[in-house]
């Protein structure tokens, strides 16, 4: 499939602040890899649960002996500033999606897509590593369209939603933003569970780029060329 | 070069050069209303600019969430904290010379012992207060408006930022005046209906509830009203941005 350079560019910011994001988002963590549910949570309450990971502050309980350096400051500030990015590629991608209508004619599931069959037959044609036939090598099967669609307007929109309510500015502005996902510490807890299937997006997604040609693929993700004679315009 | 591309260029010149001189423009206009903070010039400058712009136009004057009295945590959690030789000084005389001086830019100086701080108003909020570590309690806090003490002293139209100190010589932050003049702000004595205990910055701290836990300064000893935080210090406008950690901490 051939991508708009808007596209290309707006994917490459994505990757480099996500990245970024992890990075950053794993370093927060591990100063308290406790998680709670409801309003408020610390050491002194039970955690829903916690991971079994060292922590870099000395008043957690881990069962491990050290403690790890503290790199909260510098992982915040990146972490926010590749946020900052994320939001504002995701909003260019978003404004020029649907300018090109890229979404309605490309990610929006045909009537014949959205049923079961169609799905599990993209899923076993996967697994049995069946070669794409000429309509999905510039198309998107059924199971992708949703998956994409999915991440795009699912996943991402959470994570920020869910970052955004543990800011204690911004729940003064709108207070019922939090209370909707059940208080801070819910919040916290499913901004961990969304990242962590974004995670599973990020494995498969580049487990099916490699699949397909990790060379041939990410040169076109750069450049725009497919290098494939079956490309229609 | 042929015509179509050298139209293009140009168009894309003149775009350019509105873009910088609109980025100059904005720069200056947000410089002029106070949107840019003091870290802006580090190498997340741009994400700090970004947050606090954002927030300063976002969020105004709006108020931090407050708790009905049942969801006070019973197990409140504060990291542990050391006050310094001043403050064992003035706890083996039961903080009886305990003092809040008030200076700066303010047209009266005060020194305020903790008496005196308990016969101004008094103001109570039921807030959470949240470690940039990720956890987080809620409590009642007990004590003056911020506000109350710098109509006291008199602020000076000039002063633009609030320099706040503890006993702990290595512990100071500094926050806008609109921040310091938040009814919330609060020049904190009592936690969940008794005095504030020493293990949460008793027996005086600056609640700052629209921010994380470590702009509340524990041990509160002196407060500064200054035009600017470079001559402050490293110049980074407080302990925690000097350990790099955010100046400005509402998110």
């Amino acid at each position: 499939m051939r991508h708009t350079a808007t596209v290309r560019i707006t994917h490459w910011i994505t990757a480099f602040s996500v990245a970024a994001l992890l990075l950053s988002g794993v370093e927060i963590l591990i100063s308290h890899p406790r998680f709670y549910w409801g309003e408020t949570g610390n050491v002194m309450d039970t955690p829903l649960f916690s991971l079994p990971i060292p922590s870099s502050r000395s008043t957690v309980p881990t069962g491990f002996s050290y403690v790890l350096p503290d790199q909260n400051g510098w992982s915040r500030s990146l972490h926010f500033q590749s946020a900052w990015l994320l939001l504002l590629a995701g909003g260019v991608y978003l404004a020029a999606g649907l300018r090109t209508r890229h979404f309605r004619d490309r990610l929006w599931p045909t009537r014949s897509d959205a049923t079961w069959r169609v799905m599990r037959s993209a899923i076993s044609k996967s697994l049995r590593r069946a070669s794409p036939s000429e309509r999905e090598e510039w198309s998107y099967n059924g199971l992708q369209r949703m998956t994409y669609l999915g991440v795009i307007f699912v996943l991402f929109p959470m994570v920020v939603w869910t970052g955004l309510a543990m800011s204690d500015a911004f729940a003064a502005v709108s207070p019922g933003l939090v209370s909707a996902l059940g208080g801070r510490q819910s919040a916290r807890t499913l901004h961990f569970v969304l990242t962590v299937l974004l995670c599973a997006f990020l494995l498969v997604h580049v487990a099916m780029v490699y699949r397909a040609g990790f060379v041939r693929r990410v040169r076109a993700m750069i450049t725009g060329q497919t290098g494939s004679h079956k490309e229609k315009p | 070069m042929s015509g179509m591309s050298r139209r293009t260029l140009l168009t894309r010149g003149l775009a350019a050069a509105a873009g910088l001189s609109g980025l100059s423009v904005a720069a200056r206009l947000a410089e002029r209303y106070g949107l840019i903070p003091p870290d802006a010039g580090n190498i997340y400058g741009m994400g700090e600019t970004l947050t606090y712009a954002a927030n300063r136009l976002i969020v105004g004057d709006s108020a931090a969430r407050e708790f009905p009295r049942h969801m006070i945590s019973t197990a409140p959690f504060a990291n542990p904290s050391m006050p310094g030789e001043m403050f064992k000084r003035l706890e083996a005389g039961g903080f009886a010379d305990w003092r809040l001086e008030v200076g700066g830019m303010v047209a009266r100086p005060l020194s305020l012992s903790l008496p005196d701080l308990r016969r101004l108003p008094e103001r109570s909020q039921i807030t959470q207060l949240a470690c940039e570590e990720g956890w987080s309690y809620i409590a009642e806090w007990r004590g003056a408006a911020l506000a109350d003490v710098l109509n006291a002293a008199g602020l000076l139209p000039g002063a633009r930022y609030l320099a706040y100190y503890s006993t702990d010589p290595e512990s100071w932050e500094t926050i806008d005046i609109a921040e310091a003049r938040h009814p919330q702000t609060l020049v904190t004595w009592g936690m969940n209906g008794n005095d504030l205990p020493v293990g949460f910055g008793g027996p005086l701290r600056l609640r700052v509830p629209r921010q994380l836990g470590y702009k509340s300064l524990k041990f509160l000893t002196r407060v500064v009203a200054v035009d600017g935080v470079r001559h402050l210090g490293q110049g980074t406008g407080g302990a925690n941005p000097q350990w790099g950690y955010s100046w400005y901490a509402g998110i």
